[in-house]
């Protein structure tokens, strides 16, 4: 399988605080990749310094064989890398529409061919089309979600990165959004998710890493982990999550 | 009577303040800088407008579509070579940037121009008028205010229609999530600036043809455009637009209750607006 996404001793952090240490991931065309980890472990600075939102060097970080570090991040984005950022960063005060539209115009801009388009996203989350014209902020957090997730495939990624998408969400609302992951993938999108529900991220992913506090202590395909061995990589002792 | 005349003409001179609010709403809108250098930019392209029309006997109008341009070409460089190296969370390293640049400005515009008043000439279009039921309505005035109401239409219609502007609202929203979705801020920033000191290439020539203009001038016109975004409201040209209408009477209504009055007028609405209802007349809360 080609290699998208890889790094390769990504060392990044804000000002003196180092948040990563020597951090190598693979993510390959087509797949699913979970990244867990308690709080503060590295996980969203790691999808911030491949964004290209922190200062990392040029061969840290590289997608399709070319090194990428540090490279600005609507150039990434140009490139085919997307985010649904933490938090989910919507446009304020534009309509659901709008905010989808910024990426669609960006994507025709640096004639950015792909499969995404609105009528398709409709399709996929079909309540987007009934509050089209609603403002983001009045949406529910399910919906905003569904927004930013959007508005990240309409950026037409070939490397998708998802920062704590069920955050927040009620369950019901995680498993919809979740159902839209296998038509992503079968796009050939391959995909990062970032999650603090461990159960969630094995089901959801091929290959899964953990972190604890900056580093990446476990690695390996998603089935074969078993929950004492993520407990131990998850909290550094002999602790088992249920 | 007289003050119906008041209010007709406070709205005629704010047709002028929204042609300096417009483009320091938008610079402030999107990318939070005060720019200090506002008026002082008007003063700099008045000059050279004035050295354009006597140097090649050009007309108003065609001062104008000299001046545009060249504002739009000027604002892109100053956002390219300065603003963006400044622009960020802290408002404080734009504001001392232009702050500097206002006074680089005025002394370049002294050694080249001299302390003298001078104004364009306007060709008889300054002086005439026309009555409508016993009030007497100055041509240039009218016409200051309905190019100052297409713009803003323009403006507005840009932002919420063309891919530029929607790009725009998307960077003032949320700048970082703006780059996510693929959108370069920086070239949305100079394409910002270069609107914002375009526009002053239309208030550059009508200020010159309703006053004289001298390069200390700058401050009163950066203080009006400030006045006019804070009582409008920092959420829509429109905002900008009524605010400085606002501006305006206040200020015409003050000149009838004495001439002295009429800048302090305007003053204190301002700072009744700032006390009362910070975030403007027509902003969201």
């Amino acid at each position: 399988m080609t290699e998208v996404l890889s790094t390769h001793g990504l060392v990044a952090g804000y000002g003196d605080f180092q948040a990563l240490y020597d951090v190598d991931v693979e993510v390959h065309e087509g797949e699913a990749v979970a990244l867990i980890g308690a709080n503060g472990a590295g996980k969203s600075t790691f999808l911030r310094a491949v964004m290209g939102l922190l200062p990392v060097a040029p061969d840290m970080v590289h997608f399709d064989g070319a090194p990428v570090g540090g490279t600005p991040t609507d150039r990434m984005v140009q490139k085919g890398v997307a985010i649904v950022p933490e938090g989910r960063r919507l446009f304020t005060g534009m309509s659901v529409s709008d905010n989808l539209r910024v990426a669609i115009d960006q994507s025709s801009r640096f004639e950015r061919k792909g499969c995404w388009t609105l009528s398709r996203l409709y399709q996929l989350f079909p309540i987007l089309e009934e509050k089209a014209r609603t403002p983001v902020e009045s949406l529910s957090g399910g919906q905003q979600q569904m927004v930013s997730i959007g508005r990240a495939l309409l950026c037409q990624p070939r490397l998708l990165l998802c920062d704590e998408i069920s955050l927040g969400l009620a369950p019901r609302v995680v498993r919809e959004i979740y159902a839209a992951l296998p038509e992503v993938r079968a796009q050939g999108t391959s995909v990062v998710l970032v999650e603090q529900d461990v159960g969630l991220a094995k089901s959801a992913s091929d290959r899964l890493y953990c972190m604890l506090e900056g580093r990446v202590t476990l690695s390996g395909r998603s089935e074969e982990i078993t929950r004492e061995q993520i407990g131990e990589a998850y909290f550094g002792g002999g602790h088992a999550v249920g | 009577m007289q003050w119906v005349d008041a209010l007709v003409q406070g709205i005629l001179l704010g047709g002028m303040y929204a042609q300096y609010a417009l483009g320091m709403a938008l610079m402030f809108g999107v990318m939070r800088i005060v720019n200090v250098s506002h008026g002082d930019l008007v003063i700099l392209l008045s000059l050279i407008g004035i050295s354009l029309a006597s140097s090649f006997g050009l007309g108003p109008f065609a001062v104008m579509a000299a001046l545009v341009p060249l504002a739009l070409a000027f604002g892109w460089i100053l956002q390219r070579a300065v603003l963006n190296r400044v622009v960020g969370e802290d408002p404080l390293p734009s504001l001392i940037a232009t702050f500097g640049l206002s006074l680089a400005l005025q002394n370049l515009m002294l050694q080249i121009w001299s302390a003298n008043s001078r104004s364009l000439p306007g060709g008889g279009l300054e002086s005439r008028s026309i009555e409508i039921g016993g009030i007497y309505i100055g041509l240039l005035p009218v016409i200051v205010l309905l190019v100052a109401a297409g713009l803003t239409l323009g403006l507005d219609l840009m932002l919420k229609r063309m891919r530029f502007g929607r790009a725009l609202r998307a960077a003032s929203a949320d700048v970082e999530a703006a780059a996510m979705t693929g959108v370069n801020p920086k070239s949305v920033y100079a394409m910002a600036t270069a609107i914002a000191v375009g526009i002053l290439g239309f208030a550059a020539v009508f200020q010159s043809l309703r006053s004289t203009v001298a390069p200390a001038d700058g401050g009163a016109q950066l203080i009006y455009a400030f006045e006019a975004v804070i009582i409008g409201g920092m959420g829509s040209v429109w905002g900008a637009f009524a605010g400085s209408m606002v501006l305006g009477v206040a200020q015409a209504v003050g000149f009838r209750i004495d001439p002295g009055f009429g800048v302090l007028s305007g003053h204190i609405v301002f700072l009744l607006v700032l006390a009362l209802r910070p975030q403007g007349l027509f902003g969201r809360a």
